[in-house]
């Protein structure tokens, strides 16, 4: 994992994607830009205002994870100040055909067991209020959500999701 | 911020348009000064205006109806739209909350 790696952007033009980069602090107010800016590079795809939302909330679920556990912006004495030094979060997004993509990655504590932290209703972090439903959302809203990561090294998390198909959304 | 509003004996808790974990910190400060110094027993969250929510959302009503579930109160959500709704049932949220509209 890189934050920010260059890539090479020749197969990019070719196919007649689009991709950008964003970089930002580790701040909890930075994640409402982080999902407004995923929104407006989405709309070139006209999705529905349900699809926008769905970006949105897994966006911004996935930056939360970034600021609160990746680099444990909470507590300000504790283990991580180190990683504070560099608490950028990387966000990219692109557009191949109708599919939209975003990887959100952070340089922060990373997660010793990633099968536990997707567990719906699973927080390393009760005393926050967090709900442990970041993955699950994640996972309901998108359709595809890859986590990687390095204890101590970092966190990605890319997931994509196929615009201007409406699926049936099963009613309970 | 002008997200609570007391009414006697409740709380109403104005939810802003977007619902994210930056937003739920000062909403759920100034919940909690408002239930521990007026002493109220429900509290109502009013989603009317509310079009995107993370699990944020959810956090911030478990939270709530810990604190006040003990003195016997109870927690009301109004005004979810189909979208919010969903989310918040898929969190279980209608085993500790009324739904009234």
């Amino acid at each position: 994992m890189s934050i920010a790696a260059e890539k090479d952007c020749t197969e990019i033009y070719r196919t007649g994607d689009n991709r950008i980069q964003l970089r930002f602090l580790a701040l909890s107010v930075n994640e409402a830009l982080a999902r407004t800016m995923a929104a407006a590079f989405l709309s070139e795809l006209n999705p529905t205002l349900e699809e926008i939302a769905d970006v949105k909330t897994a966006v911004s679920e996935a930056v939360t994870n970034a600021v609160i556990h990746g680099y444990g912006m909470e507590e300000w004495d504790g283990p991580t100040q180190a990683r504070r030094k560099s608490a950028w979060i990387h966000m990219e997004c692109g557009l191949s055909d109708n599919v939209f993509e975003v990887s959100i990655e952070d340089k922060g504590c990373g997660i010793p067991d990633i099968k536990t932290a997707m567990q719906p209703l699973y927080t390393s972090r009760p005393e926050l209020e967090r709900s442990g439903m970041g993955f699950s959302f994640m996972e309901a809203f998108m359709d595809e959500v890859k986590v990687e990561s390095t204890f101590g090294e970092g966190t990605m998390v890319q997931m994509k999701k196929k615009i201007g198909i409406v699926e049936q959304m099963e009613e309970e | 911020m002008k997200a609570c509003k007391k009414n006697g004996q409740y709380l109403m808790i104005q939810m802003p348009e977007e619902i994210d974990h930056h937003q739920t910190v000062q909403i759920r400060q100034a919940a909690d000064e408002s239930i521990l110094e007026d002493e109220v027993r429900d509290v109502i969250f009013d989603f009317g205006q509310t079009r995107m929510m993370d699990s944020s959302g959810i956090g911030i009503i478990m939270g709530r109806y810990r604190m006040i579930s003990a003195f016997g109160g109870q927690v009301y959500i109004m005004n979810a739209d189909t979208r919010i709704k969903k989310i918040l049932f898929s969190a279980g949220i209608q085993k500790i909350a009324e739904f009234i509209n």
